[in-house]
């Protein structure tokens, strides 16, 4: 499902926590909602979730003003996560899919499968207090997309989660993507934006300043640098060309020889000579991070005003 | 619709599971039990040891007067010294031993009981009321009074209230009882709304302080959510309240049978057989005549009804507020001065059944039971004096009137409050929101 987020206002009391924000998030994509703390993320995903109502513009989903019947085809991680203490998980899981519109029979059937594939059958009779925080955060995302939602938002899923278990969770996040859920991804972890969001959308102070293909914003944010790594025996040579080149060298110590890290909008030039010098072991374009492009972002756009 | 009743099942069934309901739910009627049957108990068995008492009177005006009865014993040993009647305890040979000293002219109203253990109640205030009477007509003959008038004047009272309606009907009233009555379910009707309510709130911080507030919120509205707690507590103490009423019955049938008496009504008037049996064990006619006079004044089912429209209409009032405060706080620390306003009225409609219990039809039990926040508690005060059914059915309206009110003004509170974090709220701030 397609989600169309047009031109939404919402004001509390002393501060407008989003400021005519438009977005649109493809169908079967993850996309990655990113801002800095306070910027207006959870406002957003309080209203795609219907917990609060926008003060002027409108969601479409599918075309569709948002609407009750659409609270069924949603799941929702918050970030600020919570089950009941002293009811047993099971029991809880069934109840939390029942909420969402699953007859109680096929919410068993399918928690079954997918305590199968956590390996956690046997904390099915446990009372949630008796977990641990990460198992907890298991139970939470499985009670997240056990109606098989069309629509998923993840508000800091990662948060509390081993390198295994994250691990588990990106791949269970790319499966239900491929499967064809639209995937809404409200994180600070800019490696795992890089690794699974499809395009995302900055926000600031209650903003939009920036969205698009996670590829397509690295490319038009890139610095023209370049990186070299080569072999050579006599070395004074290449370090004479810094004369006329921008350029800084130094040792490269995982593959040996020296590593030359060029600013300049062509390499052509630079590669030509020192291809004469020396063995190219490896060249690339060094794109910018999106943890660089988002305080880059955020901090020229806090300067200004 | 669906979904509140899901909400209703979940916060029913896991509150009517915990070990804590399940043993509020049997200890409430033994204890209930308790109250009536100890004593019934030592009035059968306990309480009629034997005393033996012995009667050292050397003014010699109380010839005849001690006459032993089914318990007391009295022996005359007149002309002995104080030392030896003391002798007489220690050694073991008297229980209790009356010493009355010798007087000049009048007959002596002072005497000294010795004994080794504590004296019941009912051999002290018999000896009293011994010689009271004895020195009462000491002095009627004295001031020469005829000793046949004497004899006439003895005289028992039997006062029969009559209560009337309108229509003329006439109807046998029973205050002590109906007092009795009064307290006993204003004290339930209170306690039952402290503690059905203090559990809405404490299951709204609790969804908020762990935070599942937001999951479940992103599935259902705020109100079914509200609503669904609010229903499903109050019929966790509604079954609280009928499997009392069960149980208890159920008791009381027991220990009847066990005791053999087997008229099914009298086992109703609980109180009313405790006092007959206390004070006589072989019930004569008379009695068991009052005791169904009494049955069949109380009107047991209108009591019942009464107690669970106004308990349902005075927790629904009182548990949305409460539900509002849940959602306002985030830990029970800074509940305090939220509660407070919410208990208020609550513990003054308790204070003010003390006095509407003695005047059930006085203007202040008429205006405290229409006030919706006091009329609960103050309303089934009134109940078993009867109230005039259209002051039943006003203040029930009202009730409901205010409780639709206030849950709108509750809903909107707990709405904003339950997903707000971190911050200190002043009651400016609360009412702010109701314009939201």
């Amino acid at each position: 499902m397609k989600i169309e987020v047009n031109h939404v206002s919402k004001r509390y009391a002393d501060h407008l926590a989003l400021n005519d924000i438009s977005l649109n998030v493809p169908e079967q994509s993850i996309y990655g909602l990113l801002g800095p703390n306070g910027a207006g993320k959870t406002t957003l995903i309080r209203i795609l979730n219907q917990i609060t109502g926008p003060d002027t513009g409108q969601v479409l989903i599918d075309g569709i003003p948002l609407c009750p019947k659409h609270i069924e085809r949603i799941g929702y991680l918050p970030e600020e996560r919570g089950l009941y203490k002293k009811m047993k998980v099971g029991e809880q899981a069934v109840y939390l899919a029942q909420l969402k519109g699953v007859s109680k029979t096929e919410a068993e059937k399918r928690l079954r499968q997918w305590f199968e594939r956590f390996q956690i059958n046997e904390w099915w009779n446990k009372t949630v207090e008796e977990l641990s925080k990460g198992m907890q955060q298991k139970i939470q995302f499985i009670t997240t997309v056990v109606h098989e939602p069309d629509i998923l938002i993840f508000d800091e899923p990662f948060s509390g989660f081993d390198p295994i278990n994250a691990n588990l969770l990106k791949e269970s996040i790319l499966e239900l993507r491929n499967k064809g859920a639209t995937i809404l991804l409200s994180t600070h972890n800019m490696s795992s934006v890089e690794e699974l969001c499809d395009s995302i959308s900055l926000i600031n102070k209650g903003e939009k300043i920036l969205e698009g293909k996670v590829a397509d914003i690295r490319r038009q944010h890139h610095t023209s640098t370049h990186e070299i790594t080569v072999l050579a025996d006599d070395t004074s040579r290449i370090m004479a060309l810094t004369d006329d080149f921008n350029l800084k060298i130094e040792e490269d110590e995982i593959q040996g020889g020296l590593k030359i890290t060029l600013v300049d909008d062509s390499p052509k030039e630079l590669l030509m000579k020192i291809m004469e010098m020396g063995t190219l072991l490896s060249y690339q374009e060094v794109l910018p991070s999106m943890n660089d492009i988002f305080i880059q972002e955020v901090q020229s756009k806090n300067a200004k005003s | 619709m669906n979904k509140i009743g899901l909400i209703i099942k979940r916060e029913y069934l896991t509150r009517v599971k915990k070990r804590s309901f399940i043993i509020m739910t049997f200890l409430g009627p033994l204890l209930m039990a308790a109250i009536y049957i100890i004593p019934i108990l030592l009035a059968l068995h306990g309480g009629d040891e034997k005393k033996t008492i012995a009667v050292v009177d050397q003014s010699h005006w109380y010839e005849r007067q001690f006459t032993n009865t089914e318990n007391e014993t009295f022996i005359r040993l007149d002309d002995i010294s104080i030392d030896s009647t003391k002798k007489l305890v220690q050694d073991g040979l008297f229980d209790i031993a009356l010493y009355i000293p010798e007087t000049q002219l009048n007959i002596p109203s002072s005497a000294v009981v010795y004994s080794m253990k504590q004296v019941p109640m009912n051999v002290e205030s018999h000896i009293k009321d011994v010689m009271k009477n004895e020195i009462q007509v000491q002095k009627l003959l004295a001031s020469g009074v005829d000793p046949d008038i004497l004899e006439k004047i003895k005289t028992d009272v039997s006062l029969t209230v009559i209560r009337m309606d309108e229509e003329g009907g006439e109807k046998e009233t029973f205050s002590e009882i109906q007092f009795i009555i009064g307290m006993i379910l204003s004290i339930l009707i209170y306690v039952f709304i402290m503690m059905f309510g203090g559990q809405v709130m404490q299951g709204v911080s609790e969804e908020k302080s762990s935070r599942i507030i937001e999951v479940i919120v992103s599935s259902v509205k705020p109100f079914q959510l509200m609503m669904g707690k609010i229903i499903g507590v109050s019929l966790v103490a509604l079954t609280q309240f009928l499997m009392w009423i069960l149980l208890t019955g159920a008791i009381y049938l027991g220990f009847s049978a066990a005791l053999g008496i087997s008229n099914p009504e009298a086992i109703s008037a609980g109180t009313v057989m405790t006092q007959e049996i206390n004070s006589n064990n072989i019930m004569d006619n008379e009695s068991v005549q009052n005791i169904l006079n009494i049955v069949k004044s109380i009107d047991f089912g209108a009591i019942i009804l009464g107690f669970m429209i106004f308990f349902l209409l005075g927790y629904l009032l009182y548990a949305t507020l409460f539900a509002a405060i849940g959602a306002i706080v985030e830990d029970n620390t800074d509940s305090q001065q939220f509660t407070l306003p919410v208990t208020v009225p609550l513990i003054i409609s308790m204070l003010s059944a003390i006095y509407v219990v003695n005047n059930p039809d006085g203007p202040l039990a008429l205006w405290l039971s229409m006030i919706p926040f006091t009329s609960p508690v103050v309303m089934m005060v009134r109940i078993p004096f009867g109230v005039p059914i259209w002051q039943v059915i006003v203040s029930a309206l009202l009730l409901l009137a205010t409780f639709v009110a206030m849950t709108w003004v509750a809903a909107k509170i707990y709405r904003t409050g339950i997903l707000m974090y971190g911050k200190k709220l002043t009651y400016k701030e609360i009412f702010k929101w109701l314009k939201y």
